[in-house]
């Protein structure tokens, strides 16, 4: 372990050599495959995260297939799919299967790899002001982790009985006993076996991002400075590196159940006529162990999509973020509760009511650093000088999608409610617009924006503007119905609602919104078609700060190389948001506060 | 590994920094199991038990490993280098007793009917000493490798970074065995 120390003063230019020779002796594999530059390796996330999505979103159109024509026949499913889809209708172990994987690739592959992996790995050290992570290594071993567990995961779908099919949620006792279903077979045991190595990458990660943002902050970046980007990746590491393991305990203890025999979670089962002499386990207690990492999860996926949102909307209003320290105060308190409200997803597992009642306060406390964050992003827009650019579309639509999402969460975080609307539609209308939508608007703000960065060219505005609107007006026209189906009683994870005389009246509206589903899909392909192209042929980048940002990443050269800056690092005199300031557009954190200068 | 860091005087060391956040990660986890542990010992089914007396013996091997390891870190601050390495092998040994131990501890549960899939209490036993044990190992092999770099005549490195994040590591799993056996004798 060899530490290469480069110093502010004299040794800079032995700093500056040693970075120089770094470059020269790259080879194909040592760039972009096994690299430890952090640059290469947010991007070997993103790309990943970006297969994942279009395979998790591939699921979701073919299960919507099954939702809006539960009559229909589709031959070529047939051929695509052979036994999963016989005679052209997909069979419902198969469906209940692609349930789970599209939750599990979604929540966990695309929405926390994809959006922490890549824009933690991008933006700290070029944000804070650092040559790289504080451990390259590990930071690679992060990324490899979850190659492996990537790699795991899609062999699962290949499997003769299935890939796991118990709800992303992997309740036992159906995710406990191999016998329970075809999904609980070997296609359970990869899952868990490919989580295991995902929950490493993302504690690898979080240790590096914390450890990074504490310590590896350039001379003047004190924490106060820093862009509400890398707060809200602090907050997120911190919430992965308390709460993955968690998860990880619960795993470990299912895995036991799965393999060993124990109880930990299994008590008086009876499977296909036979008795199990499993006694003494509790079911509720695996989901009090999933619920405290899977709460705060939700939080990971959010947070940098509010950080990424925060910092595109002040760049692109030319105001200053409205509230630094209340945006900064309300993710904290964010984190805070994040610990704390676990229960509210087991208010009808028998909860003590007497105990739910906290529970219920303390869900609906988090409303109040919500409405902070919403209020001062209104704040920020209100009156500034808006560059309708597709990251900036995109996170206003962020915030759309938060406000819209984040009420339903008021009518769900009330026991009272949440007993009647308990797993219904209603629910997935909820988290679909507050953490799936949110969070992937959130990250195509980030991907557009800090495109020029990653690769030196623009992505296509056209197709931009065109796969923003498609989106946005798509993903209201596919979640809002569902409120209306979940009130009505419809509930989650069915088949099949042909046979509900009562849900009867919903057979069209379940149509439409499948017909839109696959529309709002064929715009994300556009998406991948413009980022594949561009990174290509896209319009070049020629001056270091296209956006006219403050933030350090754009003092860099248009396509830096590992190290990030030839000479010195620079130094910060001030925080990320001086736009709009004493008549001038924007005024960079490495220029020194002037006399007469007025404060914000 | 290389690491590119700037002029840290008052910072602590990313690396040690590191090594406390994974020390924190590793706390939830014993954390999860125990608190599993309590929620289920109030349910019906659960057994009580008596830890095998081996596990005592485990303990002060252990807490003597502690002691070796932390006299080795201050030779090397000294340059001892004959003493340090004499100290690290001490150390490793130690370190290999105590899993020894463990399974001997098992093994005497195991004959006295305590088996893994007895009652649900037997199996937190097995789970939690078990995945300590398995910590305690990780700490074996970045000792093995301490040692290796100890006897490569080639380097002459007195950074004291690797030795203070393996010393705090491996401080770490002795406190939380002490921590998990107090648990287990006052709560069962």
């Amino acid at each position: 372990m060899s530490t290469t120390a480069v110093l502010h003063g004299e040794d800079i230019h032995a700093a500056h050599d040693a970075a120089h020779e770094h470059h020269h002796h790259e080879t194909f594999i040592s760039k972009y495959v096994f690299s430890q530059d952090h640059k290469m390796i947010a991007k070997q996330f993103l790309i990943t995260g970006m297969i994942w999505a279009i395979i998790g979103g591939l699921f979701s159109v073919l299960f919507r297939l099954q939702l809006g024509y539960p009559e229909s026949t589709f031959p070529w499913l047939e051929d695509l799919l052979g036994h999963w889809a016989k005679g052209g209708k997909l069979q419902p172990e198969f469906y209940y299967a692609l349930v789970t994987m599209h939750g599990t690739i979604l929540v966990f592959f695309v929405l926390t790899a994809g959006l922490s992996g890549t824009f933690a790995n991008f933006l700290i050290p070029l944000q804070i002001g650092a040559r790289d992570m504080a451990s390259p290594m590990l930071n690679m071993l992060s990324y490899w982790f979850f190659f492996t567990a990537s790699i795991i995961m899609f062999a699962s779908l290949f499997v003769q009985t299935g890939p796991a099919s118990g709800g992303w949620t992997i309740y036992p006792p159906l995710s406990a006993l191999g016998d329970a279903s075809s999904g609980s077979k070997i296609g359970m045991d990869l899952w868990l076996a490919s989580m295991a190595m995902f929950i490493v990458s993302s504690l690898l990660g979080g240790l590096n991002y914390i450890s990074t943002i504490l310590n590896l902050r350039t001379k003047g970046m004190s924490m106060t400075r820093m862009p509400l980007t890398i707060w809200a990746i602090l907050f997120t590491a911190i919430l992965g590196v308390l709460s993955f393991p968690v998860l990880l305990s619960g795993a470990i203890l299912l895995l036991f159940d799965r393999n060993l025999g124990t109880s930990f979670f299994l008590s008086d089962i009876v499977v296909n006529g036979k008795i199990l002499p499993n006694e003494g386990g509790s079911a509720i207690l695996f989901q009090h162990l999933f619920w405290f990492l899977g709460h705060p999860e939700v939080y990971i996926i959010i947070l940098p999509a509010m950080g990424i949102s925060s910092e595109v909307m002040s760049v692109n209003s030319r105001k200053p973020i409205f509230g630094y320290m209340a945006m900064v105060g309300s993710m904290f308190a964010i984190a805070i509760l994040a610990f704390l409200v676990w229960a509210h997803h087991m208010f009808v597992t028998g909860l003590n009511p007497f105990l739910g009642a906290f529970f219920v306060l303390l869900t609906l406390l988090i409303a109040v650093p919500s409405a902070i964050k919403v209020f001062n992003w209104l704040t920020t827009l209100w009156r500034g000088n808006i560059r309708f650019t597709v990251g900036m579309l995109f996170s206003i639509g962020f915030v759309s999608m938060f406000i819209s999402g984040g009420l339903t969460g008021i009518f769900l975080g009330n026991s009272s409610l949440d007993i009647h609307l308990h797993d219904t539609y209603f629910i997935i209308a909820h988290f679909h617009i507050v953490m799936g939508v949110a969070g992937f608007f959130g990250m195509f703000a980030g991907v557009y924006h800090w495109f020029p960065k990653m690769y030196g060219r623009f992505l296509n505005s056209t197709l931009g503007y065109i796969h923003f609107w498609v989106t946005l007006i798509g993903a209201y026209l596919i979640f809002w119905p569902m409120h209306y189906e979940g009130l009505a009683g419809m509930p989650r994870r069915y088949y099949d609602f042909s046979g509900w005389e009562s849900f009867k009246m919903f057979a069209e509206l379940n149509q439409f919104i499948s017909f839109v589903s696959i529309l709002v899909f064929a715009a994300q392909l556009l998406f991948v078609f413009n980022f594949f192209y561009s990174i290509f042929k896209g319009r070049r980048v020629t001056s270091e700060n296209p956006w006219g940002s403050n933030t350090l990443e754009w003092t860099t050269p248009v396509n830096a190389g590992h190290g990030n800056w030839p000479g010195e690092i620079p130094e910060v005199y001030r925080g990320a948001y001086d736009y709009g300031k004493d008549g001038r557009d924007f005024i960079p954190q490495t220029e020194p506060v002037g006399e007469n200068e007025s404060h914000h | 590994m290389s690491t590119v860091v700037m002029e840290q005087k008052k910072r602590i060391h990313p690396h040690k920094f590191t090594l406390w956040v994974g020390l924190a990660s590793i706390i939830m986890m014993f954390a999860g199991f125990t608190s599993a542990y309590i929620i289920k010992r109030n349910q019906a089914n659960w057994v009580t038990f008596d830890l095998p007396g081996v596990f005592w013996y485990s303990t002060a091997v252990i807490i003597i490993s502690s002691v070796t390891l932390w006299l080795a870190q201050k030779a090397f601050k000294n340059r001892e280098m004959i003493q340090y390495r004499k100290l690290l092998v001490g150390t490793l040994v130690l370190g290999v007793l105590f899993i020894v131990l463990q399974i001997i501890g098992f093994r005497q549960l195991y004959v006295n009917g305590m088996t893994l899939k007895t009652n649900v209490s037997f199996s937190f036993l097995y789970v939690i000493v078990g995945l300590h044990a398995v910590h305690v190992l990780g700490g074996i092999i970045a000792l093995m490798i301490m040692f290796a770099k100890a006897f490569n005549k080639k380097v002459r490195n007195y950074d004291m970074v690797p030795v203070e994040v393996m010393s705090t590591y491996w401080h770490f799993v002795d406190f939380l065995w002490i921590y998990l056996l107090v648990f287990l004798i006052l709560i069962k």
